[in-house]
């Protein structure tokens, strides 16, 4: 058997969505900008999969949904965009993050620093969240926008975006969330929150890599980052990547239908694995209050087990699972995820990150207690953290000096 | 950057054979207890180095022969990535056999090249070099405790890189015989900031002592100043051609004084010079004729054959006067 525990990095394409893609490659393959009936033959896909979208999201017709190319293209085009529009050509010089954001968001924001902005990166609290009164507490007269993610996708823990709407509303600042990890594992309505804009990216419930898109509150202004060819009303130029389109739409709408009983059958898979791992072995403890995290994650830390090395013994179990290990990045650099919740600096190297789907079978989560546990007795016995013979005088090792 | 490096994610691809067979089964892990020891009548020795909380802890264990100094057998244990549980169980590898004064010397390097199922292949990506920095700081740690002296006395030179194992003292020479200018040649020369980057400069993955950009920027101030030295005592010597720019134009302006100028100035006319441009082939002296010489006829020809003359004589036959 082999189990795919990774699905906050990517899932799987759905059967139904791959099939509903394939006739728009060689059958329905024209540029949905040609006026003759090859470039039209694609419309409806495109409309249907339009309507998909804003109806998954709960989307007003006001407002604007592009799709872009993935949602680290959405994000740095929300960043880049409200830098030419309120601090380069406004008064505004300052944007509130997190510590704990994307890749994509903090990149984007050390660049806009070394571009002369004022970055303040939020800490998070022990259950790895911002707290909306930390948010309101940073926000001033020159803030040009809070940029805050509905999930994170190391531990799963869900933020409070309807406070920070409300804060941002009545601070009149803009509102930017990163939607990936939120968008298609749980409730995620644009009419019940204050947001102006968000991102989503379609391979993280179950459509294709390769396409994502920017929610936009009633179409309001944000300067093109792609110009070209007036594409999507002219605010992200490039032709209609039309399969994917569909993909994205079929595959929000499967993942957003009776989306509360889909949760409930991840979530029932989820805590039963995490109580097998919980309850059966000691020095393990997991991140964050599972009743606010999204149904499928869980980050558990194993004292005494690298993180790599489970990672390892995983993957010769045929499990593939996720750490935020330094060890396993090319950079040797430590999780900022880890660090930011700062509980207990071992976290950092232990945490092994399980997240699931809903294709996980209940065979699989079986399959995974069992050589999950018998990774950790093999590591342990290997871990001098579990060695019973004590140094000799003189010998036990010195502080840490290793950077974080 | 290029073609190959496009696609990331092939961390354990890079692992040889036996990092991989000993991560899997390792054969000298776990623990030797004092009551073996003390039926054989040897000497227990436990060291650990890192920490849990560092991301990489290691314990060594040594039965050690009174009698003559031999490790009779070496054992491990360790938290650690799999390159580390791989490095350590070599490293332990590595002591059995050995007295305690030669396992000593066994150095990172040495756990490395063991590792190796192709002498010509590296057993680990470069990143992960440092794994076995910690095997080789362990054993100086057991070896300390069995003589009875500090591990740093086993360390004659000062280790800036340490995956690499490169001294304070072939850096700085590296850098002075062959002018290097940047982190990265010094990486090509001696392989050093080309494994876990944490000696290249303040920041990176472990905190260090001596830094190769401070190392770097200090020897070149170190050259500069030897070179203006060096043209110094050079010009004070009359060396036109080793002379720095400043004592070139003065000893130029020197000797234009000493047999043309008054010429010149007789005619009603002077001369400055613009600049001087050294080519391995020419000194190159750039002048501009003022007075009655700019347009005299003669500047060009006669005038200009004098000057030439003179500072070829007085200075150096490499020189062009170049009127503009």
């Amino acid at each position: 058997m082999q189990v795919y525990l990774d699905n906050n990095a990517t899932t799987m394409v759905d059967p139904c969505v791959t099939e509903a893609m394939i006739p728009f490659f060689s059958e329905i393959y024209g540029n949905p900008n040609s006026l003759h009936r090859f470039g039209t033959a694609s419309h409806p896909a495109i409309t249907k999969a339009i309507n998909q979208v804003y109806k998954a999201i709960g989307a007003s017709d006001k407002d604007d949904i592009v799709f872009t190319s993935c949602a680290t293209e959405a994000n740095n085009w929300v960043l880049q965009s409200v830098w030419i529009d309120k601090i380069l050509h406004g008064e505004k010089n300052h944007i509130v993050t997190t510590e704990i954001e994307h890749p994509s968001v903090l990149s984007t924001c050390k660049f806009l620093e070394d571009m002369g902005v004022k970055v303040t990166y939020l800490p998070v609290n022990d259950q790895g969240i911002v707290e909306a009164h930390t948010v309101r507490a940073f926000i001033t007269e020159k803030t040009a926008l809070v940029s805050i993610m509905w999930a994170n996708n190391e531990t799963g823990m869900i933020f409070p975006i309807q406070e920070i709407g409300e804060i941002c509303r009545e601070k009149g600042v803009l509102f930017h969330t990163d939607g990936v990890q939120a968008v298609g594992k749980i409730p995620v309505n644009m009419e019940e929150v204050h947001v102006d804009f968000m991102s989503m990216s379609a391979h993280k419930f179950h459509g294709p890599k390769g396409i994502g898109a920017l929610y936009i509150k009633n179409s309001q202004k944000l300067t093109p980052m792609l110009h070209g060819g007036d594409q999507m009303g002219g605010r992200r130029s490039g032709t209609l990547n039309v399969p994917y389109i569909v993909g994205m739409g079929l595959a929000l709408e499967i993942a957003t239908t009776n989306i509360e009983e889909k949760m409930a059958a991840i979530r029932a898979k989820r805590d039963r694995l995490e109580d097998a791992l919980l309850g059966s072995l000691s020095d393990v403890f997991t991140v964050g209050n599972r009743n606010n995290r999204t149904p499928n994650t869980i980050l558990i830390s194993i004292r005494g087990v690298e993180g790599e090395g489970m990672l390892w013994d995983l993957n010769t179990a045929l499990i593939g699972a996720s750490t935020g290990s330094a060890c396993a990045s090319e950079d040797l650099e430590a999780n900022s995820v880890m660090l930011a919740i700062g509980a207990d600096n071992e976290l950092a190297h232990t945490g092994i990150r399980l997240s699931l789907s809903r294709f996980t079978t209940d065979e699989e989560i079986d399959y995974v207690i069992e050589r999950f546990e018998s990774a950790v007795k093999r590591l342990r016995a290997i871990s001098s953290s579990y060695a019973i013979v004590q140094p000799t005088a003189g010998g036990a090792a010195g502080e840490c000096h290793i950077h974080h | 950057m290029a073609k190959n490096d496009l696609l990331g994610g092939s961390l354990w691809d890079q692992y040889s054979n036996k990092v991989t067979t000993l991560m899997n089964n390792p054969n000298n892990q776990g623990e030797i207890t004092q009551e073996e020891c003390n039926a054989a009548g040897h000497t227990l020795i436990v060291a650990d180095f890192g920490a849990e909380s560092c991301g990489d802890a290691v314990r060594l264990y040594w039965e050690v022969d009174p009698s003559n100094d031999t490790i009779v057998q070496s054992k491990f244990k360790s938290f650690g990535c799999g390159t580390a549980i791989a490095s350590s169980d070599m490293m332990a590898q590595l002591c059995i056999g050995k007295t305690v004064q030669q396992a000593v010397k066994i150095t990172n390097i040495d756990v490395e090249m063991s590792l190796r199922d192709d002498p010509k292949i590296p057993a680990v990506p470069p990143q992960k070099m440092h794994c076995s920095v910690m095997a080789y700081d362990v054993i100086k740690k057991a070896a300390g405790l069995y003589l009875g002296v500090d591990a740093a006395s086993f360390e004659d030179e000062i280790i800036v890189c340490e995956c690499a194992r490169v001294s304070l003292g072939t850096l700085r020479e590296v850098i002075k015989l062959n002018d290097l200018k940047t982190i990265e040649q010094i990486t090509d020369y001696t392989k050093a900031g080309g494994f876990c980057k944490s000696c290249i400069k303040p920041g990176g993955h472990e905190a260090r002592e001596y830094y190769l950009v401070d190392i770097l920027a200090d020897v070149r101030r170190e050259m500069d100043v030897e070179k203006m030295q060096a043209s110094a005592d050079a010009g004070s010597k009359g060396d036109f051609e080793s002379m720095t720019l400043v004592q070139k134009i003065k000893a130029i302006d020197a000797a234009i004084d000493e047999s043309v100028r008054q010429f010149l100035i007789m005619d009603g006319g002077n001369v400055e010079i613009i600049d001087v441009k050294d080519s391995p082939d020419y000194i190159d002296i750039y002048i501009r004729y003022l007075g009655s010489c700019n347009g005299c006829a003669s500047s060009s020809t006669g005038t200009l054959y004098a000057i030439e003359a003179t500072l070829k004589e007085k200075l150096s036959s490499k020189i062009r006067v170049l009127p503009i």
